[in-house]
C-alpha cells in the first residue's frame, strides 16, 4: 500500500472550505488592505489609515496567541493562566534587537541603549551578547520562551500537577516574572521597558511599508498557525490530547505517557506565544513588564472562552471580539471597559459555554432541524 | 498440569497512614487462568490493581509478572506495554472521542508522541478495530460519540479497549456493574471465550457472574487472601461465611 506524502496529508488535514477562507483572508490581508493603506491616498474614503493597520495588526497578535492558548486548555484541558509571559519573552527577545538597531540616535546619542546609559552602565551586560544580529534575535525569539515553556512544564507536569493548580502556578510564575522584569538591575529596561524603536533591519519602523510589511507577515502567521493547529488536532496525537483531556489515567493505562504529549503541546504553545510577541512589539511600539502582568494573561484565556474553546476560529473570533470591544471602550468610557470584559466572561460562563462558535453551530443546527 | 505463572504476588503490603490496605497478600494467577476475587469492601482488591498496574507502589514484597519481570518499579504506561490491561470500576473512556476513535487509541502500536504526530491507519488496523467493534457488538455505534452510550455499551467499549491493546493480562474491576442480566451473560461467555489466550483476573460481587464463569476464586479479606478454591468451596468456608455474615 501506498504511504500519503506528509505534506499532503499536512495540507489536506484543512478542509477545502477551510482553504478557501485561508485564500479570502489571504486576500484581503496581503493584497487588499496594504493596498487601500499604501496607494489609495489618505482622504479618499477607501483609504485604510495606519491606526486601522496597527490595530488589526496587534489583535492579529493577539489572535496568534489565542489559538496557542486553546491547543493547551480547549484541546488538552489545561488552563495556564501565565500564556503572557511567553508573548512578552518574545517580545522581549526582539526588543533588544529594536534597541540596538537604535544605535547612536537615542536621546544620549550613546552606543548603548537609553535606559542603560540612565543607569550609568559602561557597557552591555554579557547577555546582550549577539542582540545586534537580526539571525540571533530571531534564534532567541525561538528558543527562549520554548525553553522556558519546556523547563517549568517538564517539572510541574512531571509531578503530576493539574487543574486548578496548574492555573495557579502559571499566575504565580508570570507575576514573578514581571517582578524580575520590572528591576532595573534586570537589564530590561525596567519599568519602562523597551520603545522608541527606530529601524528593523535598517529601514525605518514608521515607513508605511514597513508598517504593511509586518502587518502582512503576522497575517500569514496566523493563517500557518491555523493550518498547523488543523493538522494537529486531526492527527492521532490531537486525539491523544482529546483523551489526556477526558480520562487521564486511562491514557495511562493503555500505555501513552502524558507527560511527553503535554509537554509537546504546551512548549508548542509557548512557541507561537514567543512568535507573535516578536511580531506585536515593533507594531505596537514598545514593550514593558506590563504584558507580564496576571490580569493580561486571564485575559487570553476570556479571548478562548468568548470565542469557543476547542474550535480553532473561535480563539481568532475571541480575540477580536474582545479587543475591538476594547479600544472602542477605552476610547468612549475608559472608566468601564474592565467592567464590561467581567461582565463579559461572567456572561459567556453562564450562557455561551462553547461560546461564539458555539451558539453559531446551535443556531446553524436549530434551523436544519427545522426545515427537514 | 500446572501452567507458568503469569502474575505473582509474593507477600506484597502497602499501608496507608499506617492502615494496612494489603497485609503480606501473596497470589500466583497461572497463564490463560481466569481467576475471580471476591471480598467485602475494603478487603483490598483496588488496591492490588493499583499495585500490579504502577499506580500505587508496594511497600514490601514481590510483584512479577510473566515470572521474572518485576514490575514494582515501573510506571504505569511501561507496564501497559508489557501487557496487563486493566478496566476501572467505573468505566473509563473518552467520552468526546467517538467509539471508533477510542478503540484506535487504545491499540497496541508504538505510543510515543513523536510517533503519534505522523501516525496514520493502515488498512490492517482498519480492520483489527472493525472486527473489536463487532465483539463488543459496538459495529453501528463506531462513529458515535463514546460518551452518548448506554452504561453496559461503555463498559463494553471499555472491554474491548482493553482488547485493542492485546494484552496476556486483563485486570478487570467490576466489568459487569450495572449491566442487564442480558449483557452480563454476554460478558461472562465473551471472557471464558478469551481465557486460555489471555489471562484474566476478575474482580466481582455478583455471585451468579461468577459461577458462570466457573474459574477458581480468591477471597480477599483485610489486605490478604483468605480461601482459594472453587466456588462451592469457598461458598461453604466457614471463615468467608464470618466474614460475609458476621458482621
Amino acid at each position: 500500500m501506498k504511504r500519503t506524502p506528509f505534506i499532503v496529508r499536512f495540507l489536506g488535514a484543512t478542509p477545502k472550505q477551510g482553504w478557501i477562507a485561508i485564500a479570502i483572508a489571504a486576500a484581503i490581508t496581503l493584497v487588499l488592505l496594504p493596498a487601500l493603506h499604501l496607494l489609495v491616498p489618505a482622504g479618499n474614503p477607501f483609504h485604510v489609515s495606519a491606526y486601522v493597520i496597527t490595530l488589526v495588526g496587534k489583535i492579529m497578535c493577539y489572535a496568534i496567541v489565542a489559538v496557542a492558548m486553546d491547543l493547551i486548555w480547549g484541546y488538552t484541558g489545561i488552563l495556564s493562566l501565565g500564556h503572557g509571559l511567553f508573548f512578552a519573552l518574545g517580545g522581549y527577545a526582539f526588543g533588544m534587537y529594536l534597541m540596538r538597531q537604535i544605535g547612536r540616535d537615542g536621546s544620549y546619542k550613546s552606543d548603548l541603549p537609553d535606559f542603560m546609559v540612565f543607569l550609568d552602565w559602561k557597557e552591555l551586560p554579557w547577555y546582550w551578547t549577539g542582540s545586534d544580529s537580526f539571525l540571533w534575535a530571531l534564534f532567541l525569539v525561538l528558543t527562549v520562551p520554548a525553553l522556558v515553556a519546556l523547563i517549568f512544564g517538564f517539572f510541574a507536569f512531571r509531578s503530576r500537577i493539574k487543574g486548578v493548580y496548574f492555573s495557579i502556578i502559571t499566575q504565580a510564575l508570570v507575576f514573578a516574572a514581571m517582578l524580575f522584569f520590572f528591576r532595573n538591575e534586570t537589564g530590561f529596561g525596567g519599568n519602562n521597558g523597551f520603545t522608541d524603536f527606530k529601524r528593523i533591519l535598517g529601514y525605518s519602523i514608521t515607513a508605511p511599508e514597513m508598517r504593511v510589511g509586518l502587518f502582512a507577515l503576522t497575517a500569514a502567521m496566523l493563517l500557518a498557525t491555523l493550518v498547523l493547529g488543523r493538522y494537529l488536532v486531526t492527527s492521532k496525537l490531537g486525539r491523544v490530547l482529546a483523551a489526556i483531556r477526558d480520562a487521564e489515567s486511562r491514557v495511562m493505562f493503555i500505555g501513552y505517557n502524558p507527560l511527553h504529549y503535554k509537554l509537546f503541546i504546551w512548549t508548542l504553545s509557548a512557541l507561537l506565544c514567543g512568535i507573535a510577541g516578536a511580531l506585536y512589539v515593533p507594531q505596537v511600539g514598545i514593550i514593558n513588564p506590563g504584558e507580564m502582568s496576571p490580569a493580561n494573561s486571564i485575559e487570553i484565556a476570556i479571548w478562548v472562552a468568548v470565542g469557543g474553546r476547542a474550535t480553532l476560529i473561535g480563539p481568532v473570533i475571541g480575540a477580536f471580539i474582545v479587543n475591538l470591544a476594547k479600544s472602542f471602550f477605552t476610547m468612549a468610557f475608559p472608566e468601564y471597559w474592565l467592567f464590561f470584559l467581567g461582565a463579559l466572561f461572567v456572561g459567556v460562563t453562564l450562557w455561551l459555554p462553547d461560546g461564539v462558535v458555539g451558539l453559531w453551530r446551535k443556531l446553524r443546527a436549530k434551523r436544519v432541524g427545522a426545515t427537514s | 498440569m500446572s501452567q507458568p505463572s503469569i502474575l505473582l504476588l509474593h507477600e506484597v503490603t502497602v499501608s496507608f497512614d499506617g492502615f494496612r490496605a494489603l497485609n503480606e497478600l501473596s497470589l500466583d494467577i497461572e497463564e490463560g487462568e481466569l481467576r475471580c476475587i471476591i471480598g467485602p469492601n475494603g478487603a483490598g482488591k483496588t488496591t492490588m490493581m493499583d499495585v500490579i498496574t504502577g499506580k500505587t507502589r508496594a511497600d514490601r514484597g514481590k510483584v512479577m509478572f510473566d515470572q521474572n519481570i518485576d514490575v514494582r518499579r515501573m510506571s504505569e504506561p511501561e507496564i501497559a506495554h508489557l501487557g496487563i490491561g486493566r478496566k476501572f470500576q467505573k468505566p473509563t473512556i473518552f467520552e468526546n472521542l467517538t467509539v471508533f476513535e477510542n478503540l484506535e487509541l487504545s491499540m497496541k502500536t508504538d505510543k510515543r508522541a513523536r510517533v503519534s504526530l505522523f501516525a496514520w491507519l493502515d488498512d490492517d488496523a482498519h480492520d483489527k478495530i472493525s472486527d473489536t467493534l463487532r465483539l463488543i457488538r459496538l459495529d453501528q455505534e463506531a462513529e458515535r460519540q463514546a460518551g452518548l452510550l448506554s452504561h453496559g455499551q461503555k463498559q463494553w467499549l471499555e472491554i474491548g479497549m482493553l482488547l485493542m491493546q492485546d494484552p496476556k493480562l486483563l485486570l478487570l474491576d467490576e466489568p459487569v456493574a450495572g449491566m442487564t442480566d442480558d449483557e452480563t451473560a454476554r460478558t461472562g461467555e465473551l471472557f471464558k471465550s478469551l481465557a486460555g489466550k489471555h489471562s484474566l483476573v476478575v474482580v466481582e460481587h455478583d455471585m451468579a457472574f461468577i459461577e458462570q464463569l466457573g474459574g477458581k476464586v480468591t477471597v480477599l479479606h483485610e489486605g490478604s487472601v483468605l480461601a482459594e478454591g472453587d466456588l462451592a468451596t469457598v461458598q461453604n468456608d466457614q471463615r468467608v461465611i464470618e466474614v460475609y455474615l458476621g458482621r
